[in-house]
């Protein structure tokens, strides 16, 4: 496939251009058979056992917004990269890009949700870094985090272990971060109760994990490239298809009437307090009981099945009974008028 | 070029057709609130009117008894479709 | 959501499916004008709701599709400009001209805003006075009031740093053109709902009359789009070839009077370069004189130069409904919606784009 000469915002969408600029710049150089596997941690196996490892950077914009911050968010979300391989988060390391200008009270305000996220998770920062670079070289604050965990032995959860008969869960309502943010941009100015739904989502992953033992095959939390990335990605890992139900997709009414406002579509909305969980179908109940009883997934639903095949389809049965196909997001969502 | 929404007028600024006052008005719908600009409406709106809102701008004012009466004609129609699937069960 | 939400409900919609495979009795070729619609059919999956016999044709609606790619690189030119910020709607950000596209301008350093709304842009162009900020406009009847409306206030606030490059076009002068195609054998019309909302119903009674065609204008939701392939295909077995209103709720027979004359005050009809369709008379709109200072082709001495299509690329002919996607070469290999060659496949209701998200399922 034909590249772009430049580097556009879309490759940082999260959906197809991000997978290209993986594919034909990244794995060709530093192809190995842990970073091969593109999950959300890497798993390496040592003599202490079997450790998760996970990094990601945040430039999101603004980096305050209703339900939290820049700060809350990389905790959040580095922890998840984590949960969603099955691991127990022991610590994060914390890299600040500053730029000249930036108010040192907005840094101490970030750097207090910082503190408030690994409380509340109960995960510290160990280790950390600063750079400034010079004004208009940077925007504000950017922050890389990267996360260690462990996983229990016998843990095996992954996009390729996802098989036919799998129940897919979805923790809660779709599309709440992403809205918030669009909501945000300049010259929108919608107001009304959209927050971002930032949260750590380890706790729920270990109560499951206890439940029922080897019954949840596959994590993933759909944050750039929404719901619809995410099970496209497994579809095409596990060379599975997998068919959902929109009218069972939770979506909050303010949420879905903000993307109609603006011509969005939630499935490709990003979700930062969420997780797909895909399960064997004998547990499914079960588990959406226990999610259902947990803070962090009082909205949980069952949102589709894997299938046989074609594999690497996604396949939407719409609220007006009809079927339509679900693609990977290809660039960075945008308001439109048509 | 046709994407708009219906939504409910919960206040209005300005004075029709003097343009010394901004021409806006504020509509909601499910607890989300716009600023929409009223230049283009086919009648000064009031309060719980319903308007189609394109790119900012109302471009329409919904018209509920309308709205009402199909509504009314698609009720009746799935009403049948219920009675006569219970009929064939039977 | 009020309004919308009732138009989407399973338990009016199955007794609207059953109507319509009952009401079809031949084959019919519908054409949905508006890219909204194409889009809206996909999206709830309406195209495995319909019956064997109809034929859904997509057609020019598609302000971006139709966007020359002269103009594309006049826009890129613009933005590349010193001192000037571009304002979009997101539809146009990845439209390539005949050398890329705002995106990739924005990559190289071009600014450019993705706004919602013509005020926004103007909004943009109060806040930032040391910039001459040029709303990149694109639209139909639907949105060409509004970018009136934004010139006439710019004018009430003296905003001298706004100008608009106007790329509008109206309807029914392309429908004509179109029709006027042998080959193309319509029956039937699904007319755009909130085009009509502003040049109402009545616009259609010509097109009706002159090419037999039957017309409804046709609302957005599953409800909408049904009930108005139900009237199709009754005009259809009855013989009929008439006019007539489907979204009531938001269309009358003579349109929105006040906007119609608020976009005759600012713009007039001029001969106008379809993508795909050749020039078509009077079906462009562009500013009058009288508003010449925001006419940002003058100001900034626009030279248009034109380029022949990509080699291969069927966006012409899938524009006039002759050819569907799947029929050209290009379609899902050279190009994607992540590396499109012509407007159908980037625009957010291309009929490519749309095939090649929603698929046939």
């Amino acid at each position: 496939m034909k590249m772009t000469e430049t580097i556009l915002l879309d490759h940082g969408s999260g959906g197809r251009a991000s997978q290209e600029l993986i594919k034909n710049i990244f794995l060709p150089q530093l192809t190995n058979p842990v970073l091969a596997c593109l999950e959300d941690s890497a798993i390496v196996d040592t003599a202490a056992g079997q450790l998760a490892f996970t990094t990601d950077s945040y430039v999101v914009d603004p980096i305050f917004f209703p339900g939290g911050d820049i700060g809350e968010l990389a905790i959040n979300g580095t922890i998840n990269d984590l949960a969603m391989r099955g691991a127990k988060p022991i610590c994060l390391s914390l890299g600040l890009i500053l730029e000249e200008g930036f108010a040192l009270d907005d840094l101490k305000r970030v750097i207090l949700s910082i503190q408030g996220a690994c409380r509340k998770a109960d995960v510290p920062v160990v280790t950390g870094d600063t750079k400034v670079v010079p004004k208009g070289k940077g925007d504000k604050i950017f922050i890389n985090t990267s996360g260690i965990g462990l996983v229990d032995r016998g843990i095996q959860i992954s996009g390729k272990n996802a098989r036919p008969g799998d129940v897919v869960i979805l923790s809660g309502s779709m599309g709440d971060h992403g809205i918030t943010i669009l909501a945000q941009r300049a010259g929108i100015s919608l107001q009304g109760n959209l927050r971002s739904d930032t949260m750590a989502l380890h706790r729920l992953v270990q109560q499951m994990l206890a439940a029922a033992p080897g019954a949840v095959h596959t994590l993933r939390d759909p944050t750039r490239g929404g719901v619809a990335t995410s099970l496209n990605e497994i579809a095409e890992a596990a060379r599975v298809a997998i068919e959902l139900d929109e009218s069972a997709i939770p979506v909050k009414p303010e949420v879905g009437a903000a993307c109609e406002i603006l011509g969005m579509d939630p499935l490709y909305l990003a979700n930062e307090g969420k997780c797909l969980a895909l399960v064997a179908p004998e547990h499914a109940d079960r588990l959406l009981e226990l999610m259902r009883s947990l803070p962090e997934g009082v909205d949980a639903a069952v949102i589709g099945r894997v299938s046989e095949g074609p594999a690497g389809r996604v396949l939407l049965k719409t609220a007006a009974g009809g079927t339509r196909i679900v693609s990977s997001l290809t660039g960075e969502p945008l308001p439109r008028i048509c | 070029m046709c994407l708009a929404v219906p939504m409910r007028v919960i206040a209005v600024k300005g004075v029709e057709n003097d343009f010394t006052t901004q021409q806006l008005g504020v509509v909601e719908a499910q607890g989300i609130e716009k600023e929409v600009r009223l230049d283009l409406v086919d009648h000064w709106p009031e309060i719980g009117d319903y308007l189609i809102i394109h790119a900012g701008f109302a471009i329409h004012t919904l018209d509920a008894a309308e709205a009402e009466t199909n509504l009314r004609l698609l009720r009746e129609l799935a009403d049948n479709m219920q009675a006569a699937a219970a009929e064939e069960k039977q | 959501m009020k309004y919308v939400s009732e138009y989407r409900d399973k338990k009016f919609i199955d007794p609207l499916v059953d109507e319509l495979r009952r009401t079809i009795d031949r084959p019919l070729r519908i054409m949905e004008v508006c890219g909204t619609h194409t889009m809206a059919i996909f999206r709830h999956g309406l195209r495995s709701l319909m019956p064997e016999g109809l034929e859904l044709i997509s057609g020019p609606g598609c302000p971006v599709c139709v966007t020359s790619s002269a103009h594309i690189d006049g826009f890129i030119d613009v933005a590349s400009r010193d001192g000037v910020r571009v304002a979009i709607f997101g539809d146009l950000y990845r439209v390539p001209g005949s050398h890329g596209s705002l995106a990739k301008a924005q990559s190289m350093g071009a600014q450019v805003e993705v706004v919602y709304s013509p005020m926004d842009a103007l909004t943009l162009a109060e806040k930032n006075p040391q910039q001459m900020v040029v709303f990149l406009s694109v639209g139909f009847e639907t949105t060409i009031p509004l970018v009136a409306a934004t010139i006439l206030e710019a004018e009430r606030r003296q905003v001298d740093n706004f100008t608009v490059f106007s790329t509008h076009k109206i309807m029914p002068p392309a429908l004509s053109a179109l029709l006027g195609d042998p080959e193309l054998r319509l029956d039937g019309l699904l007319c755009p709902g909130h085009v009509s909302t502003i040049i109402g119903a009545a616009a259609y009674e010509p097109l009706a009359a002159n090419y037999h065609l039957s017309c409804v204008v046709a609302g957005f939701e599953p409800v909408d789009v049904l009930q108005a392939l139900i009237m199709l295909a009754r005009q259809g077995r009855e013989g009929r070839a008439e006019v007539e209103n489907a979204y009531g709720r938001a269309v009358d027979w003579q349109g929105n009077l006040r906007a119609q004359k608020l976009m005759h005050d600012v713009f007039e009809p001029i001969d106008c370069q379809w993508r795909g369709l050749g020039t078509i008379p009077a079906s462009g709109m562009a500013i009058r004189e009288k508003f010449s200072r925001f006419d940002a082709e003058k100001r900034f001495n626009i030279r248009l130069t034109e380029t022949p299509e990509p080699k291969g690329c069927l966006c012409g002919l899938i524009l006039k409904g002759r050819k569907n996607p799947a029929d050209c070469p290009l379609f899902g290999g050279r190009c994607t919606p992540l590396n499109p060659v012509g407007p159908c496949m980037v625009s957010s209701e291309g009929t490519c784009a749309a095939h090649y998200r929603y698929g046939r399922a």
